[in-house]
Parts: structure tokens; C-alpha cells; sequence
């Protein structure tokens, strides 16, 4: 099984993640960027981070046999504090860099005017970089601001098809495939979705568009489960092809959007060899 | 190595020969061009460029073309400054690789200082080029040369290894030391440790 993870944070795993990532059939990921946990004060402090997704941390995955790639945004969270909104000015220089897949995670966290701003503005970034965009759901308020959400993306220049909608869930997924954008999934120990859900989502909305992610962060989270959804869509009775097809077609699909991924990204060759050649590379 | 031209050219296909044949037809343009370039001015052309020359000739060509283009462009030591501060880990790796032929003084010797600072690999190896075996006093070359060995830098990648590390007696002290440590913790010792080694034993020692 080949597995593109379109939704982790790295920086907050550690190696052994990695290591276990590589064993479960992880060959490549993307790192969004967004918030810390604890909230920044100053642009440096993001651009420090940014460089750290365009440095330390894919040299840190490629130990490991991954290919790293990122999303750069304003997380909707830190740009209603002003003294963090000049990192929007700053993001043109990041949004050329050859790793940088997509805008994002951009969205909504509380849709106060500031966030409506850096969201609008950031889809207009996206669109002028002939990049995609990594819109997240909030947390609260979910099918309100999915709504609001969609309202915005229609309003810009960056078409749905070039939108991957993120931390779907059952409220949330009907409207969500009508307005034509990429479906993402992120399945959690507690919340969020869970595997089992999520190949009910997949039974009735089908595979097409949709990505699922870990979205493993600093909180509790399971890098694996990204696995744990392929092995119980096997158990449900779905095709390897339909795995493959939503654990690594459609995430290469929707960030190939971008141009920018390299097509001769590592080959588990696991669908058709079995991944025993893979085991040896370090 | 770094390949020329015309070595580049016959490995690129052909979208991508056209891509550099515009980048550099920029950077030249850039390098001839009589108006100073203002602080806050959006970045030239061929910095894009350099930028994205990874998605566009590949990235087993990236190295080459950005080294290419920054000399295309006569890239002065503010220049290269800017463009590693704000360069991703592959963009930074091609300033240092382009340092000894574009910076005849040490004053680019913050950005060496700097990749040695860092613990990925690509940046130590690049750092530790002719520019740094030119220029970089001896302490923190020495530090530079434990530095490969404790990450498994390939030695080869020190440039000018014999003359900097002949007789050199503080570095054959730490890496005896370093060899010491590695044996007492039950470890082996890193074959280019001796390599290194016998380099820097003063004669009358050896
Ligand atoms: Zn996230």
C-alpha cells in the first residue's frame, strides 16, 4: 500500500514517527503550515517556521525515505492578531519556492472580519501563483463556516476545482461535493472523523476527490491513521485500486495541480512487487 | 562537480533548455543593467527564477542552473546574502556552491558560518568548499572538519584538505580525542577520522 499523508505537521512528530510512517507504506506527505499551539508574536517568528518547512524538516523526512513537501498561508487563527497580519506581505517570496504545493491551511477559525480578509486575500495568492489551495473547516460553527467558506472561494479568482476543502465530516461532506472542490478528511483518535466513518463516507459519496489525511499535529493524533483507513477499506470489501486511488492518486492529483510535484517521486512499487525492495533504502 | 554550459544543456530536454536559455538571457541582463538595484525593489527576474529552476530543469539539475544564473548575473555579496537568507535549503546550498568563484574576499563568510551551524548534511558538505578552505580561520574549519565526521560528510567534500590540516596539531589532538570518545562508548570510528588524522600529525610526532 503507497501512502501520500496530503495533511500532516510534521515538525511536531519525531523520528520514530517517521520510521513508523515509512513501515506502514508512507512515501511522501505535505505539511501544511499553520498554527503552533502557542501563539506567535512577530512575522520572524513565521518566516523562521516557513524556512524550517522549506529546510530542516524535508531533510529530516528524506532521512526517513519520504518526500517532503509544504503549504504556505496566514492560518486564519494568528491573522486576527495584528501583529502577525504583515506576514501576508511576506508571502509572495515564499510562494515561488519549488516545494511549495499549495496555499494553505487557510479558512476560517472564529470568520471574524480579519480572517475573512486573509482569506480572500491568500485565494487571490493562490490564484496569482497558479497554485491550489488548502482550505481547512473550523472547528466550531462547522456547516456555518463551511458555508461562508464557499461563499468566499466563489467570490475569488481560484475556481473549486482548484480547492481542497479540509476536516470534512458527515455534516459537512453533501454540500461540500456539490460545490465541486476536493474533499479532505482528517481522521483523529477523538475527534474528527475515524476510519470506520470514514469508509461510510466513501461507501455513499464514493472515491473520486476524495483525500484522507492524519492531519497529525502537536495534539493527540495517530500519524498512521492514514493506514488504518486503507486496511479498513480492504476489510470493507474495497479494491487495492480504490485505496490507492484515495491514498495516492487523488492527493497526487490535487497538489500536481501546483506543477510543482515531482513526478519521479519515491515508487513503493508496493502494489505490484510487494515493498521488500523498499525496506533496505535508509 | 559543477557541470558547464553546454554539459547542462546536452543533459536537459528541451522545455527546459528553453527555460534556461531565458533565465540566463535575464541574469545577463541583470548583470549589464546600469541602475542599481534599489533595497526595496521587487526581486529581478532570474531571482524568480533561481527560485524555481528546481521544478523547471529538474532537481538533479537545480545545483547546476542556479550556479549557472548567479554567475550569469554577476551576483555581488549582498546579493548572495539575500538570496540564501530568503532561499530555501537547495537555494542556500547553490549560494554556497557559487561562493568561490563569485567572492574573492571572506566577506561571505557569515553565510559559511551559518550552514555550519545547521545539522543538514547538504548545506555542511557545500559549506566546507574551496571558499571555506580559503577563507575560514582555524577554528571553526576545525570544528567544520569534526562537523563531517560526527555527520557522516563525506571527507572528500573538504576542499584543500591536505594543506589546511598539514601539521595541523589542535586538530589531530581532537580527533584523537574524538576517536578516544568513540572507542570508550564501544563505537567504531569513522575510517576518514584516520584519513584526516594522518594528515594532521605533525612530522615529528608521527
Ligand atoms: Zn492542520
Amino acid at each position: 500500500m503507497r501512502i501520500f499523508d496530503p495533511h500532516i505537521h510534521m515538525t511536531s512528530r519525531t523520528t520514530d514517527d517517521y520510521q513508523a510512517m515509512y513501515d506502514a507504506g508512507v512515501r511522501a506527505l505535505v505539511e501544511p503550515s499553520f498554527w503552533l499551539g502557542q501563539p506567535r508574536t512577530s512575522p520572524a517568528s513565521f518566516f523562521d517556521y516557513f524556512d524550517a518547512l522549506l529546510g530542516w524538516e524535508p531533510f529530516r523526512a528524506a532521512q526517513y525515505g519520504i518526500a517532503h513537501h509544504c503549504t504556505i498561508a496566514l492560518n486564519p487563527k494568528e491573522a486576527n492578531d495584528p501583529r502577525c497580519a504583515p506576514v501576508l506581505d511576506a508571502l509572495p517570496r515564499y510562494l515561488v519556492k519549488d516545494s511549495v504545493v499549495a496555499v494553505g491551511e487557510i479558512g476560517y477559525d472564529s470568520m471574524t472580519p480579519a480572517e475573512d480578509t486573509a482569506l480572500a486575500a491568500q485565494l487571490q495568492l493562490a490564484a496569482d501563483h497558479g497554485l491550489p489551495a488548502l482550505v481547512h473547516t473550523p472547528h466550531r460553527d462547522k456547516l456555518a463556516g463551511l458555508r461562508r467558506t464557499l461563499d468566499v472561494v466563489r467570490e475569488s479568482h481560484l475556481p473549486p476545482e482548484r480547492v481542497l476543502l479540509d476536516h470534512l465530516n458527515e455534516t459537512t461532506v453533501k454540500e461540500a461535493t456539490d460545490s465541486g472542490a476536493w474533499l479532505g478528511f482528517s481522521i483523529y483518535p477523538d475527534t474528527k472523523m475515524d476510519e470506520d466513518r470514514m469508509v461510510a463516507i466513501l461507501k455513499a459519496y464514493g472515491t473520486e476527490r476524495v483525500l484522507v489525511n492524519s492531519a497529525a499535529d502537536w495534539g493527540k493524533s495517530d500519524p498512521l491513521k492514514t493506514r488504518k483507513v486503507g486496511d479498513a477499506m480492504l476489510a470493507a470489501g474495497f479494491s487495492d485500486d480504490d485505496v490507492d486511488q484515495v491514498l495516492w492518486r487523488n492527493p497526487v492529483a490535487f497538489y500536481g495541480l501546483s506543477g510543482r510535484l515531482p513526478l519521479d517521486l519515491p515508487t513503493p512499487g508496493a502494489l505490484h512487487e510487494g515493498n521488500s525492495i523498499l525496506r533496505g533504502g535508509e | 562537480m559543477t557541470p558547464t554550459r553546454k554539459e547542462l544543456d546536452d543533459r536537459l530536454g528541451g522545455a527546459a533548455r528553453a527555460w534556461l536559455d531565458e533565465a540566463l538571457a535575464e541574469a545577463a541582463h541583470a548583470a549589464t543593467a546600469t541602475h542599481g538595484t534599489t533595497p526595496c525593489a521587487a526581486p529581478p527576474s532570474w531571482a524568480l527564477r533561481f527560485a524555481s529552476a528546481g521544478r523547471h530543469c529538474g532537481q538533479e539539475h537545480a545545483d547546476a542552473v542556479r550556479t549557472l544564473l548567479l554567475h550569469e548575473a554577476r551576483a555581488d555579496v549582498d546579493t548572495l546574502t539575500r538570496l540564501y537568507h530568503h532561499g530555501t535549503a537547495a537555494e542556500r546550498r547553490a549560494v554556497l556552491l557559487a561562493l568561490p568563484s563569485l567572492v574573492p574576499g571572506p566577506q561571505a563568510l557569515p553565510l559559511v558560518e551559518d550552514a555550519l551551524r545547521t545539522n543538514d548534511t547538504r548545506l555542511v558538505a557545500a559549506a566546507v568548499g574551496p571558499y571555506a578552505a580559503a577563507h575560514l580561520a582555524p577554528h571553526p574549519w576545525r570544528h567544520a572538519v569534526l562537523k563531517c565526521l560526527f555527520t557522516a560528510v563525506p571527507i572528500d567534500a573538504v576542499a584543500d584538505l591536505p594543506r589546511r590540516a598539514h601539521a595541523d596539531a589542535e586538530l589531530a589532538r581532537m580527533l584523537a580525542d574524538y576517536a578516544a570518545e568513540r572507542t570508550a562508548a564501544g563505537r567504531p570510528v569513522p575510517a576518514d577520522l584516520h584519513r584526516v588524522l594522518a594528515l594532521a600529525v605533525p612530522p615529528e610526532e608521527s
